[in-house]
Formats: C-alpha cells, structure tokens, sequence
C-alpha cells in the first residue's frame, strides 16, 4: 500500500488555509512549510490603443511531501536518517540520525524537506500518521474549506478522482514517481517547468 | 513606546506549550521546530488536550462566524480545529487561514497588557501604566466634563468592527443613559452601496448565493469572496458549486483575484473607476443590436427610455437616451468604452451579446467598486443591465446588486434609546472634529440642521479607522494630535494598533477567545449560525472586556446600578438568548448551546429577490416613490438640486470621469492607478501583525510586469510609491496578474511613519484623499493616482 495526495488543483482559491493548519499541527516557525501552496502565472500582455489584450493563466498548486515511490531525499541521505515506511509507502525522518547535511534538500524536487536552522537538522510532512493512525484525516485535508485535498491509498485515490501529476509549475513526475494527484487547473497539463512559480 | 513588565501569567509557560506562538519572540520558535524533531515522524503525537471549546472567529470579513474548536491544555490553545459537519445544502463553517492561525494573534507580543495613560505628545506612542480605577476615573471625569461643556453632540462612538458580537452594545447603553451620543451612518466598507441602491429598488433585494447553482452565466463584477471570505459555507462556496453544475464565470476586475483563477472561464481585466462606462457600453450593444428586454422595462421599471420618465424629468434624460448619445452628442459605444476602461472594443460586444442572450444570468457586483470617487454610479448601473436582460425576479438571474445570505436571529443587550438624533457619514468624523457645527444636510448631516458641538471625546472599541483605516494619514495625525481639537480619546483593543498610539486613555480587551461571546446572527452562512462562545482560556495579562469598562465608568459616574441592574455579563448574555428564543420557537436555549452552540440552518430552499414584485408589480410595489425599479430616480435629482451638485448625482447612473481616475491630467505627473483589494492573509487591518499569515502574503505592492520593466523594477525590489500626500517605502512584486497602468497595494497594513514620515510598512492611506463621494459621503479609497519607483 502506497498512501498519497489528491489535490483538487482546478477549485483551489491559494487560500493557504491547509498550509496554516499544517504549521499550527505541526508547531512549524515562520520559514518551514510542511505544506505550501505556490501560484503559476503564464501569458503576457499586448497594448492596442489604448485596449488592453491578455492571455494571462495562473492558479495555485498546494504541494507537500509526494511520499514518492522513489523518493530522491531517500537515496541522497548519507545516514539512513531519511527512509520509506515498507508498510504505507510513507516517507519518515529520523532525527536522531540526521546530520543536517541538507542532501535531501537539495536533491527533493518539491521543497519537502525543510531544513531547520535552529537545530541544525530537517524534518519534513510526516502525512499525519498519528491522525491517520487513529482514523483522522492528515490535517491539510480536513482544513481545506472547499474539501479539495484528499489522502489515502493512491491506488484508490487514482480510481476515484481523474488527475495527473504532469503539470506546469511541478517537477517532472518521472524524477520521483510521485504519489500525487492533481486534478490540472484549464492549461495547466503540459511539459514540466514553464512559467514563473511565486 | 514603555510597555510594563508582565506579570500575572507566566511567558515560559506559554512558550513552552505553544511552540511557535511569538509569545517571547525568537526563542520559542527553536521549540516550536525541536518538538517535531524529538518526536520523530513514528513517534509523532499531537498532545492530547484538557478540553476542546468552540469558539467563533470574530472578525469582520463579512463571513463572520466561522467556527473555531480551540485545544486547551494547561489553559493554552495548543490546536486550532474547525466545524466539520457538512450536510447538503449546508457546507460545514470551516475555518480560514487566518481563523486557523488564531493561536498567533492570542499569543502576540503586541497585545495590550495592563490600562495606560498618554504621557507624550498625543499620537507619540508614549505611554506609562495606571490601575483600571485610575483609567475609569479618567474616562469618567473627561466624559462628564466635556458633556456639560459642550453637550452629548460632542460624544463620539468611534465606527468600528475589529470585533463584534454582543459586546458592542455595551458603549451605546453607557453613552445614552448619559444624554447620549453624536452617531453615525453607512460603513467604511459599504457607504455608497447601501446609500445608493434604495434609490432603484426602496431597499437592497437579492437572490441568495445559493441560488448561483441554477445560473448559466455568471458576471462578477469587483467580487472577489475567495480572497475576501475564504471560509467554508460562504460566498465562494456556492461560485464554485455554480461552475461545477456547469455555469460560465467571467470576471470583471484589474487584478487577476484568486477568485478568478479559481473559477473564472474568462477574466475582463479593467481600470479602476470606469466600470459604469463598460456598463454603459454594453447597454449600448443591447439597444442597437435589440438584445433588450423592452417587456421587462416597460412593466417594471422608470426611466430606461423617455417614453418611460417621470413628469419632472427633463426630454432626452432617460438612461437609453444616454447611452445613445441624444443629449449630449456622445454615444456610449464599444470604441468610446475602450478608450476609457481599456476593455477591447470586440469583447465588450461579445460580453454584451453573451449577457443579453444566456439566461439565466447573474450579474453580480460587490463592494470593490462602491469604494471609489464616484462609488454611487456602479452600484446604480449593474441593476439597469439586469433589468434590461430581465434576469430580475428569476431563479438563476438576481437583481445586479450583491449576492446575499439567509437571515438568522441575533442576540443583543438593551442599549436603550439615544436621545440625540444627529448623525454624520461614518467617513466623515475627521471633518466633525474640525468643523462639526458647519455641517449642514449638504454634508449629508441626518435627524438635526446643525450640530451643537465638533467632536470633543472618541471611544474608540476594537478598531484600527482613528488613523490606519481613514484616508490620508498625514491629514488624520495632524487633526488628532492637536489636542484643542478633540479632547479626549479612550481606545480599547486587543492589540498595540497605530490608532492605539492616538489614546488618551489605553485599554487591553479580551480576546473573545477569552470570554462569552454571542454571534451575531444578521449576516449568517446560509442558515447555519454559530451563537455561543464560552471562554477558552483565562484572559491572559490585566485585561478587562468592553461590559467591564463600561461597568466600570458607570461606577464612577454614579450610575452603576443603572448600568448593570446587578447584572453579569453572563446574566445578560442568557437573557440575550432567552429572548431570541422567545421570537423563535425552536431556536436553542442556553443549556442546549452550551452542548452544542452552532444553530444549524433548514432553509433550503434560495431566496428570489423581488420574485413577488415581478410576479405582481401592482399588489407587491416596491417602496420606491413609483413603485418599480427606477433606473431614472426623481429623489436623486432633487437631491442633487438642493446640494447643486448635478454633474456628480445624475438621476440616472452613468460613467462620471473621476478626479484621479484614468482620464486626470494628473496622470502626467502620476501614470500608476493604486487600488487596495481586501488581501486574504488579513481582515481589513486585523492580523496584520500575525507571522504565519504574513508568511502567507507578505505586504508588497502588486505591479504589472511591462510598468515594472519600464521602471528597471525587479521582482522583491524594494520601491517607492508616492503622491502629494504621502510616500510608502516597500517591496514590489511583479506579476502578470494585472492590468497595466495600475498597481495593487492591500489595505490594512499598520501605518509605520519612519522619522521623515514615510510609511515603511505599506499603508495605502498615506496616498489616499480624504474626498467623500457626492452621494454617500463615503470612502473613495480606490481612487489613487501615484508615481513607483525602484528604491
């Protein structure tokens, strides 16, 4: 079993309300974004007279810890500190193991691992395994007002919604294999990396 | 500024329990990172709480009641959590951001902590500590004193809405069992909307935003409820299930909102202030090509065309001899229109045929664009379109006004009545401290010829508008500071605010996290309403609520008794329900809410404005002079005669060039046009200061990226933005999501003067004119012409 993340990327309004939900859960200072939700802005500008014409797209994308099926913050970690969970496919942190060298860091394609300069050592979205173990949802997903964030199996969650992990502003799914699912905003399914994320 | 050492309640205490809360600063927030660490992800627990209380998110984003169950342990909010009880037709009230980060705003190191008397200059910032009994004989000596001095129309009950809930009644009750009060009308949010919308309709109808699922297209105009109300069950909620069920969005705005990316097929990007000459336009498209609804206008409505005016009305002043051009030579064309809004010629005809011929449609508007030098027009003109595409009266069209919700019933303590009559437009109290016996109907002053006094007292309760909310800071702090003015000032607040900085007398509020607090039932989520909240946690430092003060200068005046009738906040609270109960069998009483305090809604079924007037105009007139709809509105030329302001008050609404709009010469000199959209990481100015939410959205002005190249301008460049009255030193973002030729800096950043008097934080106030608009007397705030440049 390999859980996972559906974001509902079509709806999403970038309120933030999951990425707060997630700090306050998490006890996160300013600075370490467990989850964060980053905006996509494409097209440009054209003036006619004084007419105004745009193409502009842009949406938000809310994105934590994939919990890939071949994490890159895995195999970078010199000490094992970093591992997935054989059971749920989760990928945890060991702090007693970590000696905050930031490999993983560097080498996830999705800013999860956060690196925290007051200890010295990372720690990262943990998927809410102490809710999920006791039947709860991850936090993010019962924040989201609009319920646009679900969480399970990803096998489940690919038969349930329709979705890709293919879209503009994310790293190219072939990297990591992703256990995510984004249902894609109009224009957003395309090749990995274009435009200005902000 | 001095604040005094803290000691009724531990800050290790805190610190250690709430982690990242900033309740020492820095140094918490290792611990907030170290819990998570210790833990590891396997061993990972969220601490189990002493108790969970429901609570309600108490700020004024016009949502209002989300609801908030706060994790207590060792009397800390250790976890914010939130209502999750969705039934059909009635989404659960999940919290927002910002009700989400509520453990960063109780725990802010600029709370108010003990009462503290002015000891500097006033507006200087400098203060040191009294007891509670000295602040109340302050407060009751100079209430007193300035009473008999110059009488109760000197007595000013600031306009305010940094909190709400029932404990707002308790100023009005003090102040009108002493002779009363000088009062005052409209909002800061609102002024020309609900001034100028009984002009077409005797009041404000409105289809319920549920009704949006049965719209085929909806028009957003100056709307943007995902930024403004992200809470669960509100606006935005129902334009989401509308585009689910297939509806078409378009959205008409100079920002790209994050209500338009969301949900927007098409985005009509448009410079501010010049939204009635789109309007006017696409009526133009819909006469000449005879897209109209003739049948509709002629059952309904007066004054769309000259067959249809009132006999006082001049010939060719009808709104159809507008738009053609009959009087005053100008058609209202689509070339005309893109001249001045910079809409493309071609979309505003396509936009015109796609409303005129898609039904049902809703055109709907919000207050963006009432909050302009001219905010009455647009309020006028969108109901004129939805009545010339008869969308009036039908489920899926509504009345071009706001989208709106389902009454619920609202607790509230007896305030008794208030013996003065007057009243002044709430944007105005500045102008009443200066020249308040000048004031004369032309200024909009209601229920007296003259007012006896200028304001001499401001109370002050949970509000931010005595300076970082009103226009043109510089102005404000030199009508404030000069204490001959106004004598006396008492402000009450949770938080160190820059208004708090103008007090005579500084008092720390509760949070209402750490009292009972009583929703207000007047603007409820769809039916469900969330009533009662008991305290969450002993109220940290000396803090005392707004019924306490009050209580407590009552006292020193002698009335006490009177004030109280031996009553206990929570006696008062319990009548409060007792009589909602009363009114309406079934709603629950005070022991049911302790056990479960969200009222849940059961109306299901949408409300249809004006369905009965348009199903029988003759047996169901509308409270308008003639009865119908009035496009043309004989009142509002009368008024505009007696006020001689004629160009600026049309009887019918129309495109009004605006001082410091796209068409000023000033704009030589000024090129950007600077709007302040509501930013989602705040509530007007409430949170400004929470660190979470300025992680979410940091201050910055928002610049097109062609007027951020022509400037050398770089993304998170520092920049100033100024006018003649004032500068703002801050970063700039740059973006495509916007239009050119204008920028977007959010309102309610904390005005921050550095020592030569440029702001630092980003308050747009430093820039805006103090200008009320010709009808309302309301606040223009979008109305700013500024030049940018890379600092």
């Amino acid at each position: 079993m390999q859980y996972g993340f559906f974001i509902d990327a079509k709806y999403c309004v970038g309120c933030k309300t999951c990425q707060i939900a997630c700090k306050d859960r998490s006890d996160l200072a300013v600075g370490q974004l467990f989850r964060k939700v980053n905006n996509y802005e494409d097209g440009g500008w054209v003036k006619r007279g004084e007419a105004w014409i745009s193409n502009v797209t842009s949406y938000w994308l809310s994105i934590s810890c994939n919990h890939c099926a071949n994490p890159a913050c895995v195999k970078a970690c010199p000490t094992g500190a970093m591992y997935k969970r054989t059971e749920d496919g989760l990928v945890l942190h060991n702090a007693a193991d970590c000696v905050g060298c930031q490999s993983c860091v560097w080498a996830c394609p999705y800013d999860a691992p956060q690196y925290n300069p007051e200890v010295g050592k990372v720690h990262k979205c943990d998927g809410c395994i102490d809710r999920v173990q006791a039947g709860l949802r991850p936090v993010c997903v019962d924040a989201c007002p609009y319920q646009l964030i679900d969480f399970g199996d990803i096998a489940e969650l690919r038969a349930k919604h329709e979705g890709t992990a293919h879209v503009k502003g994310l790293a190219d799914p072939n990297r990591t294999t992703p256990s995510l699912l984004v249902n894609p905003p109009t224009g957003a399914i395309s090749s990995p990396i274009g435009g200005n994320r902000k | 500024m001095k604040l005094p050492e803290v000691s009724r309640r531990s800050f290790l205490k805190w610190s250690a329990v709430v982690g990242a809360g900033a309740a020492i600063g820095g140094a918490s927030m290792a611990k907030g990172g170290l819990k998570v660490l210790e833990g590891t992800a396997e061993a990972a627990g969220t601490p189990v709480p002493d108790k969970v209380v429901w609570q309600q998110c108490t700020v004024n984003c016009g949502g209002y009641s989300c609801a908030l169950k706060l994790h207590v342990k060792d009397d800390v909010i250790i976890r914010v959590d939130t209502d999750q009880e969705d039934r059909p037709g009635f989404p659960a009230m999940r919290a927002c951001q910002r009700g989400r980060a509520t453990r960063q705003f109780v725990y802010s190191p600029d709370r108010l902590k003990q009462p503290m008397k002015r000891v500097g200059k006033r507006g200087e910032g400098k203060f040191e500590p009294i007891t509670w009994d000295e602040a109340y004989t302050l407060i009751a000596e100079n209430l007193d004193r300035i009473i008999k001095t110059y009488g109760n129309h000197a007595v000013y009950n600031h306009y305010a809405s940094g909190t709400d809930g029932t404990t707002r009644t308790s100023i009005p009750r003090l102040l009108n069992m002493l002779g009363g009060y000088l009062n005052y009308y409209g909002t800061y949010s609102s002024a020309c909307y609900s001034w100028a919308a009984p002009y077409t309709y005797g009041g404000t109808p409105y289809n319920s935003s549920d009704d949006l699922v049965n719209s085929r297209l909806i028009v957003l105009f100056a709307n943007n409820a995902g930024e403004t109300q992200p809470g669960g069950g509100n606006e935005f909620y129902w334009q989401m299930q509308a585009k689910k069920a297939g509806a078409k969005i378009i959205v008409v705005d100079p920002r790209l909102s994050d209500t338009a990316k969301a949900i927007a097929d098409e985005w009509i990007p448009i410079r501010p202030t010049t939204d009635n000459a789109l309007m006017d336009a696409l009526a133009y498209v819909m006469i000449t090509e005879n897209l109209h609804d003739q049948a509709f206008l002629d059952k309904y409505c007066i004054g769309f065309d000259d067959e249809h005016l009132p006999p006082s009305a001049p010939p060719k002043s009808s709104y159809k001899s507008y738009v053609l051009g009959e009087a005053d030579g100008v058609p209202k064309t689509p070339e005309w229109a893109e001249a001045i809004t910079g809409v493309p010629r071609e979309t505003i005809v396509r936009l015109a045929r796609e409303i005129a011929l898609t039904k049902p449609c809703a055109l709907i508007q919000n207050l963006g664009w009432q909050r302009h030098a001219y905010g009455e027009q647009p309020v006028r003109g969108l109901p004129v379109l939805a009545a010339m595409t008869g969308n009036i009266g039908v489920k899926g069209g509504g009345t071009g006004l706001r989208d709106g919700r389902k009454n619920a019933p609202s607790p509230s303590i007896p305030a008794g009545t208030n013996p003065v009559k007057a009243s002044i437009p709430v944007f105005m109290w500045t102008e009443a401290i200066v020249r308040g016996t000048e004031l004369t109907a032309k200024d909009g002053l209601r229920g007296v010829d003259r007012l006896e006094s200028n304001i001499k007292f401001i109370w002050n309760y949970g509000g931010n508008t005595l300076i970082n909310q009103h226009s043109d800071t510089r102005d404000t702090h030199r009508i404030l500071q000069d204490e001959s003015l106004c004598e006396f000032i008492v402000v009450h607040d949770v938080m160190m605010t820059p208004s708090a900085r103008y007090a005579d007398v500084l008092l720390p509020d509760a949070t209402s996290y750490e009292r009972l607090h009583l929703g207000r039932g007047s603007t409820n989520v769809m039916g469900d309403r969330y009533y009662l909240g008991v305290p969450a946690i002993t109220p940290l430092f000396d803090v005392k609520t707004n019924y306490e003060v009050c209580a407590g200068v009552a006292e020193k005046l002698g009335i006490g008794d009177k004030f109280t009738e031996g009553k206990t906040w929570e006696d008062w609270c319990r009548e409060a329900i007792a009589a909602v109960v009363a009114k309406n069998p079934g709603f629950p009483t005070w022991e049911q809410l302790l056990k479960d305090p969200i009222v849940r809604g059961t109306e299901v079924e949408p409300i249809i404005g004006l369905a009965s007037f348009v199903a029988d105009p003759e047996k169901n007139p509308l409270s308008t002079p003639s009865g119908k709809i009035e496009i043309y509105s004989e009142q509002l030329a009368e008024l505009a005669a007696q006020r001689g302001n004629a160009d600026e008050l049309p009887p019918i609404p129309k495109y009004i060039p605006s001082w410091e709009g796209p068409q000023d010469p000033l704009r030589e000199k000024y090129p950007i046009q600077l709007v302040g959209h509501h930013v989602k990481r705040r509530v007007h100015s409430t949170h400004d200061n929470n660190p979470w939410l300025e992680e979410v959205e940091p201050q910055m002005i928002t610049l097109n990226e062609l007027d951020a190249a022509e400037r050398g301008i770089k993304d998170g460049d520092m920049v100033r933005v100024w006018n003649d009255r004032g500068e703002i030193h801050v970063r700039c973002r740059v973006s495509k999501a916007i239009m050119p030729g204008v920028a977007d800096l959010p309102q309610g950043a904390w005005y921050t003067p550095n020592g030569s008097g440029v702001d630092v934080r980003g308050c747009i106030n430093t820039v805006t004119k103090y200008h009320p608009t010709p009808g309302a007397k309301g606040n223009p705030q979008h109305t700013n012409l500024v030049q940018v440049a890379k600092l």
